[in-house]
């Protein structure tokens, strides 16, 4: 155990200068986002550009607006009640011009608080996305869940407990067993709202090695209180505050040389 | 360094006594409300063990003076009226409960909850009445059907009612879960919300047919009683708690007798549903 987690400070330690060979295109882009709830308005005219392949860390004090934008992305505003002006766009597309479940199978989504399905096994909560939005045939499920459960470092740990209740894991294991249920239905985006902060420090250096991994194969906007934690696992980041974007640049520079007063105070933790 | 000793003030002494006396009245409240169930329980089997055969299973009524005889009619009408009273009931209930807990924040919903609210205060001679209007009148003879109906009517707020609170009981994140996976809102709604609450909807829907398999008052007038074999919606129909209402206040001590026996059949069916449906939906997971 010990070895594991020296191991993997050093990777993570080594990530913020890291280049990926993948592209840098714009996966996702917001424009003009002003959202409410009710006639309380949580964000005011937000701007921003979500590169491909890349995590994009959203930081800034409670009630910020952080939560809200990123839940803009997939549409789960209105879930909540919500409402918005602006638009965001997919690879091009208005995803506001569609249907918003065609829009939640491409841009996924794993919560602050891990939250498998309590009546359904560990293969079940993994397979169950596939299973309700169709498309993959039954003699697939087994490798689906299989690939997916390795993709989120899972595998290993369950492999042998696959009918066993999902709630009988650990809350990291939980937490990794969502990330594997949203990769089962192979998203092009992951949105990850403060996935860690239940967590223990070794359950979140997992969930952070994984992240890391995880770029790869997709693009993942993360929203986080932890500044370490997005200084550690972000290649971008954008500080919200009081609905507003104040800055958004490459993550090293926003932890190093912020051009805005705001963030500086933010960061060095002088408020927030 | 002085040492502060534990010295209880007299306040804590009157906390102590306080604590036990509503302690002991919580038990004694339990036994009271356990004790006549169970007397209840002992003195049905203690008065309708000995009157138990097969006959009473298999047997029709005999007429009066003639010993033996049973009441398989009656035990088979107790089953139609109740599969036919869920069978309505049981659907309208339900998705009326989800209704209310899923998209219920509307007028009509307010008004619907409010309206099974005062549903389920009305009393079960009233169901049989409207029966009586609906069914009865209309087809201008008794039968299985008039007396399904009311027991419908009786059991939906029961169901209604369960079923909401169920639902509501499953937490929010769930739902959002489900959402997330781009899984549609009404298979989020069957498939994780209902799926999660369902062990709650089943408790709820064992009450309420216990509820109306002990129902007489509803029956009198819809699906009357019949001393003869029947199965037909169209006809009336025999029932335990009929018969026991007819043979209870019969001059003849051998319907009596029968009437205790058919009583501990009535209680024995009741719990023997709810044990089955139990063990059926037991979870598949241990309990932690």
């Amino acid at each position: 155990m010990t070895t594991d987690v020296i191991s993997r400070s050093t990777t993570l330690s080594a990530k913020p200068t890291e280049k990926q060979g993948q592209s840098t295109s714009v996966k996702m882009t917001a424009r003009n986002i002003n959202a409410f709830f009710g006639k309380v308005q949580a964000l005011y005219d937000v701007n921003l550009d979500i590169a491909g392949n890349r995590v994009l860390a959203i930081i800034g004090p409670s009630g910020c607006g952080k939560s809200t934008f990123l839940r803009c992305l997939n549409r789960m505003h209105e879930v909540a009640g919500g409402t918005m002006t602006g638009t965001v766009e997919l690879d091009g597309q208005n995803i506001y011009g569609t249907d918003a479940v065609l829009v939640r199978k491409r841009v996924g989504m794993v919560f602050q608080k891990a939250n498998p399905f309590p009546t359904m096994s560990i293969f079940d909560n993994v397979a169950i996305g596939l299973r309700l939005t169709g498309g993959v045939p039954k003699s697939q499920m087994n490798d689906v869940v299989e690939h997916s459960l390795k993709q989120a470092a899972l595998w290993d740990e369950v492999k042998d407990s696959l009918n066993k209740s999902g709630v009988s894991l650990s809350g990291g294991q939980q937490q990794r067993l969502c990330i594997a249920r949203t990769l089962a239905v192979n998203p092009e985006v992951i949105l990850m709202d403060e996935p860690a902060s239940a967590l223990d420090p070794i359950a979140t250096a997992k969930i952070e090695e994984l992240i890391y991994e995880l770029k790869k194969d997709f693009t993942i906007v993360i929203v986080t209180h932890n500044m370490q934690q997005a200084a550690r696992v972000s290649n971008t980041t954008a500080f919200f505050y009081m609905g507003k974007l104040i800055e958004f640049d490459e993550t090293k520079t926003i932890f190093t040389s912020p051009k805005q007063k705001q963030t500086e105070d933010y960061i060095t933790g002088r408020f927030g | 360094m002085s040492i502060t000793p534990f010295v209880p003030s007299w306040q804590y002494y009157r906390r102590k006594i306080a604590g036990a006396t509503m302690l002991a009245l919580c038990y004694l409240s339990a036994v009271l409300a356990i004790v006549p169930l169970v007397l209840i329980f002992f003195y049905t089997i203690n008065r309708g063990v000995s009157y138990l055969n097969l006959d009473f299973f298999i047997q029709m009524p005999k007429p009066v003076g003639e010993p033996g005889g049973g009441m398989a009619n009656a035990i088979v009408g107790t089953l139609v009226l109740v599969a036919t009273g869920s069978a309505i009931g049981l659907p309208i209930g339900i998705l009326t409960g989800i209704y209310l807990a899923e998209f219920g924040n509307n007028k009509f919903a307010y008004f619907a909850r409010f309206m099974t609210d005062v549903l389920s205060g009305v009393p079960s001679i009233v169901a049989g009445v409207v029966a009586y209007g609906l069914v009865v009148v209309p087809m201008k003879h008794f039968s299985a059907a008039a007396g399904g109906v009311a027991l419908a009517i009786l059991m939906i707020p029961t169901v209604t009612r369960t079923t909401e609170e169920m639902i509501r009981l499953v937490p929010h994140s769930y739902r959002e879960a489900a959402l997330a996976l781009g899984i549609p809102m009404w298979k989020t709604t069957m498939q994780i919300v209902v799926r999660t609450a369902f062990r709650g909807i089943i408790t709820g829907i064992l009450l309420s047919i216990a509820r109306i398999a002990g129902e007489t008052a509803p029956l009198l007038f819809t699906a009357l009683g019949n001393r003869f074999w029947s199965t037909s919606l169209d006809q009336p129909i025999g029932s335990l708690t009929v018969f026991i209402y007819d043979y209870a206040k019969a001059p003849f001590e051998d319907w009596n007798n029968q009437a205790w026996a058919a009583a501990l059949v009535l209680i024995i069916l009741i719990s023997g549903l709810s044990l089955a449906v139990r063990v059926v939906t037991r979870s598949k997971f241990v309990q932690r």
